[in-house]
């Protein structure tokens, strides 16, 4: 089955537009975009071209490895991966529970996680798009921008993750691709030194979090209509929540919505995922397309991520967040909380509860305690999954009795959110394509909607504003009619 | 001090007895020699060329040359820290060294020396060999891909365990490879122990206790402690 736009009627006799590479999610992306005479848009499709293998080399490794291993897949969230693989082999290792000193070591540094992957997301990566506006400027449309005309918005960005970054340290030993999480619990608890270090700057934390939620409300509030409307579709969705319906994002059952909000399924034990989640595959992505076997490919599509968790959860365990989480749901009768730009303010709001969980946790004993591994019987296979920033990441792994891994299959969250960044895209582009002229800013718009979904693709993006594209208008006959590059130098056209 | 038992390594006076090698006398006064294949325990083995200094204007191994009175002996110099840089280079060129993922990593010889003579990439093209995982052991798991071919497990199993579960074999820069003593070529069918000294030997990543990866937080492994140079062992043979 196809979606709307997703493949055209009569494509040879369409100009096709690619933007190649929008970007990375781990990996390459790129857009490609095919119009009739008119300009009219008769297909869109977003191409995650990104081939990992890691599913491939970790079998025969040792299992122990895997959690560092794994963690390589990403350079902004490795903790995801990380935690992911060690819960995976808690199960492989018949651990049910861990200790209260490893739980909560392995909480702290994913809510550090959270804080400075959707701080380093926000600030440095869309608030140029929304500060200055989708199709403003390219000069000034990035983090430079940013700093130059608000730098007291910029230096808040920046230290709400140098903060995130430094709680992953003090629990995983290094900033980035630590070790700290292992199978069966983790190799180290907080001092005291670090534990008063932490707290030293954890309500400074909270603070600015709490700000940056009033001041993507803000944004919504000065262009509610075009972000009310922009990239909007209706979609299912699925997360992890706790026992009691809560926000949990380290673990928990899977809740799953569809698109009119009835549940499907509702602390279902992730470890039999498979029942309940099947993947779909296109001739043109080499990525596959999860949906829901209930619901079949056709309509069982879904989204993950900071707004399908905002929007599903009964409650979020921490009073601030949650009090915003409310006000976020009933704005505007819900028009937020079903708009592709609310995945920012969701984000924001998740930002907040983690800074919040880290001072609970700051002020929980069982940080400093010393009992960090438990033990069970050995099982042949683990699942883990995490809500990791980007939404649910799953880690399967079958592991043979000489301790070797045998089988590994991992879903990330931009897998999950493939169709759904897919429609956005299209979305999209009906609105702001359709028999334009191609500009650098409506490129932007494209690029826009992506992000909302996954700052791994708008990392490189908007690097400094120089994210290289190149688009060409290429006739029925194959000739290239029309030919435009950004590069550091800025836009360019060549026309035959 | 007896001028007559001395000689100089950079410039340093380095006591010594009769029969001791220039390595052994400069281990015994606590001065670093880069090395890998050299164990104070074990006969000498002069394979991973290393230790080579220069000795009145010649090189050779430390390792195994004898120290005489009167030796200039030049160690730490830019020329000899470079061509040892060489040296570590087709070392992890020749095997498969991927230091982010390896639970050696914070307690392992070769990365150490590499960042004590600040090693800052491979240089050479990797040739990626096909070498195998032994995990068959229930306790030990020997992992071939960061072997260097320095024979230590050899020596150990034959001389300290009396079991000779490892030996050199196979010619050529891919073929030769330390192999198993079984008839089947694992290392489950040996009568190996977890308590060998052999299972404690290996300075790189090879020899493993299993299910033990990563327990030591980063900050706290052998080499995060102190670099390499400051760890030297003063031992006598």
């Amino acid at each position: 089955m196809t979606f709307e736009l997703e493949t055209a009627v009569s494509p040879e006799n369409l100009r096709r537009v690619a933007i190649d590479p929008v970007s990375r999610v781990e990996g390459h992306g790129k857009v490609t975009i095919l119009l009739d005479a008119d300009n009219k848009v008769h297909q869109v499709r977003l191409h995650i071209v990104e081939f990992r293998g890691f599913e491939k080399f970790i079998q025969g490794r040792p299992y122990w490895e895997v959690p560092v291993m794994v963690q390589r897949l990403c350079g902004i969230c490795p903790v995801s991966h990380h935690l992911a693989a060690s819960k995976a082999m808690d199960m492989m290792l018949g651990v049910k529970q861990l200790t209260p000193t490893a739980e909560k070591i392995r909480r702290l540094m994913h809510y550090g996680q959270i804080l400075q992957s959707h701080a380093l997301h926000f600030f440095h990566l869309s608030s140029p798009d929304l500060l200055f506006g989708f199709g403003s400027d390219v000069a000034a449309r990035n983090v430079v921008g940013v700093i130059a005309a608000h730098p007291e918005i910029a230096t808040k960005g920046v230290l709400l993750r140098k903060y995130g970054q430094e709680v992953i340290r003090m629990t995983a030993g290094k900033r980035v691709h630590g070790t700290g999480s292992i199978p069966g619990g983790v190799n180290k608890s907080l001092s005291l030194e670090e534990r008063a270090e932490l707290l030293k700057g954890i309500y400074q934390m909270v603070v600015w979090s709490r700000e940056a939620v009033g001041m993507i409300r803000q944004l919504f509030e000065q262009n509610l209509a075009e972000y009310n409307e922009f990239g909007r579709f209706r979609s299912a969705g699925m997360c992890l929540v706790r026992a009691d319906g809560a926000m949990d994002l380290y673990h928990g059952g899977l809740r799953a919505r569809d698109a009119g909000g009835n549940t499907l399924f509702d602390h279902y034990d992730y470890g039999r995922y498979w029942d309940v989640i099947a993947e779909d595959v296109k001739p043109w992505s080499y990525m596959k397309f999860p949906f829901f076997k209930s619901l079949g490919p056709e309509d069982g599509s879904y989204r993950v991520g900071p707004l399908t968790r905002v929007t599903h959860c009964d409650s979020i365990p921490t009073p601030l967040a949650d009090k915003e989480r409310q006000e976020f749901v009933a704005y505007d009768n819900g028009s937020a909380a079903g708009a592709t730009l609310g995945y920012h303010w969701a984000r924001m709001i998740e930002m907040l509860h983690a800074a919040e969980s880290i001072k609970d946790l700051l002020h929980d004993d069982d940080v400093t305690g010393h009992d960090l591994m438990a033990s069970g019987e050995r099982q042949e296979r683990g699942v883990g999954v995490i809500e990791a920033p980007r939404g649910t990441l799953i880690h399967h792994y079958r592991v043979d009795e000489n301790d070797q891994v045998i089988r590994a299959n991992l879903i990330v969250s931009t897998t999950h959110n493939n169709q759904a960044m897919n429609t956005a895209v299209r979305e999209v582009a009906k609105k702001y394509l359709n028999g334009k002229e191609i500009t650098e800013g409506l490129l932007n718009h494209i690029e826009v909607a992506i992000r909302a979904f996954d700052p791994c693709l708008s990392c490189a993006t908007h690097a400094l504003g120089q994210m290289p594209l190149q688009v060409s208008i290429v006739d029925a006959d194959g000739a290239v009619s029309d030919a435009v590059t950004r590069d550091q130098r800025g836009l360019t056209r060549e026309i035959p | 001090m007896n001028a007559t038992t001395t000689f100089h390594l950079d410039g340093e006076e380095i006591p010594f007895t009769p029969g001791q090698t220039i390595m052994q006398a400069a281990v015994a006064a606590g001065t670093y020699i880069p090395h890998l294949c050299w164990h104070p325990d074990f006969q000498v083995n002069g394979s991973c060329k290393l230790c080579t200094v220069k000795v009145n204007g010649r090189f050779g191994s430390s390792c195994t040359m004898e120290a005489q009175v009167g030796m200039e002996v030049e160690n730490r110099t830019a020329e000899i820290d470079d061509k040892r840089r060489t040296l570590l280079q087709m070392l992890f060129v020749e095997g498969n060294h991927f230091c982010p993922s390896c639970e050696k990593s914070g307690d392992c010889s070769l990365q150490a020396t590499a960042y004590e003579l600040k090693m800052m990439s491979p240089h050479f093209d990797m040739f990626y060999p096909d070498r195998p995982v032994d995990a068959s052991h229930p306790d030990v798991l020997l992992d071939f891909n960061r072997c260097i071919m320095c024979g230590l497990c050899v020596a150990a199993s034959r001389d300290v365990d009396g079991k000779n579960v490892f030996y050199m074999g196979g010619r050529g820069l891919l073929g030769r490879r330390v192999h198993i003593s079984s008839e089947s070529g694992r290392l489950a069918d040996t009568g190996f122990a977890v308590t060998d000294r052999a299972a404690s030997i290996c300075p790189v990543g090879v020899i493993l206790p299993k299910r033990r990866g990563f327990a030591v937080p980063i900050g706290q492994r052998k080499y995060d402690l102190a670099p390499i140079s400051e760890q030297v062992k003063v031992k006598t043979p």
